[in-house]
């Protein structure tokens, strides 16, 4: 078990840099998704850490020791691939057997770490099997069985459960979260899933176009995104633009937006304020003004979509569309074609350098 | 409806005549091989004289042994030599690449008249000479390709990150090639060994150019022997060797499940 350190790695390939800069350090236990839209570099730092592909220049390190020139048979790391890369011509047992054999263990420790290893993702009376005879959900637990059974210092896992339909998606969600709890593996897994970025993860690196974005827990990066692609990819924002007022910004119209504290920009350079859909509230009137929610925007109700447990407002705004979600109580009712009242606090707004 | 039932029968005609144009002389050839008359007389008298007198006839087991020998190690050496090279164009890439894999395929289109007459100047050329150990040289030469095209063509169905998966594992190159990438090839394998086995037993061009009077193969001694004046000795080792290569081939189609293999 132990930390990785990425420090100011790039790798270009040809004309394309694939990675520029990039520094990341994964704690010791931790379970980070490394999120970004397909090309942004997040696999090709996987491969990086995992040792299939070298740095053009910066450092690695696994527990301390640098790494950026081991090749990957030799860094000890245990890897989930995104179609599980099961061997076919070896049962489930041979699988997840493999790494210990190819290091010369004895068979009887190989036998009863192996059932361990199958024991844990449960797939114990399985061993038999052939990786064909299998279902998704079950290849997927051979793969990191397989992964986890040599002891790595690091687990790597890449869209592991991309694969998988949605209602497996969830629960292989919950069992890997639970395997990697139970053995406290450092774990480090790419997706494009923000959902599952979210609901897996202690810490979040956001990647675009070979550079880290922005870095932290989940919370954090949702609550306080540092530019607008890091609020429009990690969950759904609405995006005002216009210039900095300090701790806010005025809108082209003239409307001051307030944003929380915390951020300040000098006045009148080009800046945005990203509110969350969920954050706003939306009336038909203005009702008391409260300090809660400080910002007002009037609007015309473009269109409603009704999903069950809540109903998405689009409303027309100046130009702009605003997305509201509102949890439905059945007790407010908001027509196409009505004018509508829009209000949320300053605390759910951020201020982004937009220069 | 009619036309339907006609058609059908025609297919049946069809097929019928595929296989008695195909199989008969063959059938026709080995029961003569146990009939008395050599002059293909009927009625049909069983004997089993003929076997008995190729057993007496040395130069023709002599060109059979050689025969033997020559496919055996020709199989050996291309199949190593073809695998190896389909790896090597598998997983590097390097300059030239395409127009080495592009190399391979004119020795499979260039006659074996011609491939045969090149050989035979350019090995006096360089004095290789004649005899079975230029017999041998050409004949790798000539098989080594189709290993190379079969296999290749069986690893473009394998995944790459099997060998990545292994790697990961803490398999070094050689137990990656051989737990992972050659358990899978293996059915391409033995095809190839077997196309490598059929080219060289059933050479006659290229072995007839550069074999000397006294040391031949078989095809050649029974060239030889047809023109001396036919035999039905020939009969008789031409039944055996079907009888053999028939049985290789349904032991390996067998094993190896050629076709339905997952």
């Amino acid at each position: 078990m132990a930390g990785v350190q990425v420090s100011n790695v790039s790798r270009s390939f040809g004309a394309h840099k694939a990675l520029d800069d990039v520094s990341i350090d994964f704690a010791d236990g931790g379970f980070y998704a490394l999120l970004g839209p397909s090309g942004s570099g997040k696999t090709t730092l996987l491969r990086q850490i995992a040792g299939f592909d070298f740095p053009d220049s910066g450092r690695i390190s696994i527990g301390g020791e640098s790494v950026e020139r081991v090749p990957v048979e030799k860094r000890r790391i245990g890897m989930v691939f995104q179609n599980y890369a099961l061997f076919p011509n070896m049962s489930v047992s041979d699988n997840v057997a493999f790494g210990l054999s190819v290091r010369g263990e004895p068979k009887a420790v190989i036998a009863s770490e192996v059932q361990r290893a199958l024991d844990l993702v449960q797939l114990g009376t399985l061993g038999g099997r052939r990786p064909h005879q299998l279902s998704g959900g079950q290849r997927q637990r051979v793969a990191l069985a397989r992964a986890i059974v040599t002891t790595p210092r690091v687990l790597l896992l890449d869209e592991p459960l991309g694969a998988l339909d949605k209602a497996l998606r969830v629960d292989m969600q919950i069992e890997l979260k639970r395997i990697q709890r139970e053995i406290g593996i450092t774990t480090i897994f790419v997706t494009h899933d923000q959902e599952e970025a979210l609901t897996m993860s202690d810490r979040i690196g956001i990647l675009r176009d070979g550079k880290l974005v922005q870095e932290g827990p989940p919370e954090e990066i949702y609550d306080r995104p540092k530019s607008e692609f890091a609020a429009t990819f990690l969950g759904d924002a609405n995006i005002l633009r216009g210039n900095a007022t300090g701790t806010g910004i005025r809108l082209p119209d003239g409307t001051g937006i307030a944003a929380s504290a915390g951020v300040t920009l000098v006045a009148g350079m080009k800046a945005s304020c990203a509110v969350r859909p969920e954050r706003i509230r939306i009336a038909t009137n203005a009702g008391v003004p409260d300090r809660a929610h400080a910002n007002i925007l009037t609007g015309r109700v473009s269109k409603r979509i009704f999903a069950g447990n809540n109903s998405t407002y689009f409303v027309d705004r100046d130009g702009q569309t605003i997305k509201v979600i509102v949890q439905n109580t059945g007790i407010e009712k908001l027509a196409e074609g009505q004018q509508v009242v829009l209000r949320w606090s300053s605390e759910s707004t951020v201020l982004i350098d937009a220069s | 409806m009619a036309t339907t039932r006609i058609l059908e029968w025609l297919g049946r005609v069809y097929i019928l005549m595929l296989l008695a144009f195909l199989y008969l002389p063959i059938i026709i050839m080995a029961l003569m091989s146990f009939n008395v008359s050599p002059f293909y007389q009927l009625p049909f008298e069983w004997t089993t004289e003929w076997y008995a007198s190729l057993w007496q006839n040395n130069q023709l087991i002599a060109a059979t042994r050689n025969s033997v020998e020559i496919a055996v190690i020709t199989t050996i050496i291309c199949t190593a030599l073809g695998t190896a090279a389909s790896l090597g164009l598998y997983r590097y890439d390097f300059r030239g690449k395409k127009f080495l894999q592009a190399l391979l395929f004119p020795p499979i289109a260039i006659p074996w008249l011609i491939t045969g007459t090149a050989m035979l100047i350019f090995f006096f050329g360089v004095g290789i000479g004649r005899g079975l150990h230029a017999i041998l040289l050409g004949h790798v030469a000539l098989a080594l390709p189709y290993v190379i095209v079969v296999v290749s063509a069986r690893l473009q169905t394998f995944a790459p990150e099997l060998e990545e998966a292994a790697r990961s594992l803490g398999a070094n190159q050689w137990q990656v090639t051989n737990r992972v990438t050659l358990p899978w090839i293996m059915p391409g394998v033995i095809a190839g060994g077997l196309f490598a086995f059929a080219v060289s037993f059933d050479q006659f061009v290229v072995s007839y150019f550069l074999s000397t009077p006294g040391q031949t193969t078989l095809p050649v001694e029974i060239y030889a022997a047809i023109r001396k004046g036919f035999t039905p000795e020939i009969n008789a080792v031409s039944t055996i060797i079907i009888v053999v290569s028939m049985a290789l081939m349904l032991l390996t189609a067998r094993f190896f499940k050629f076709g339905g293999e997952k």
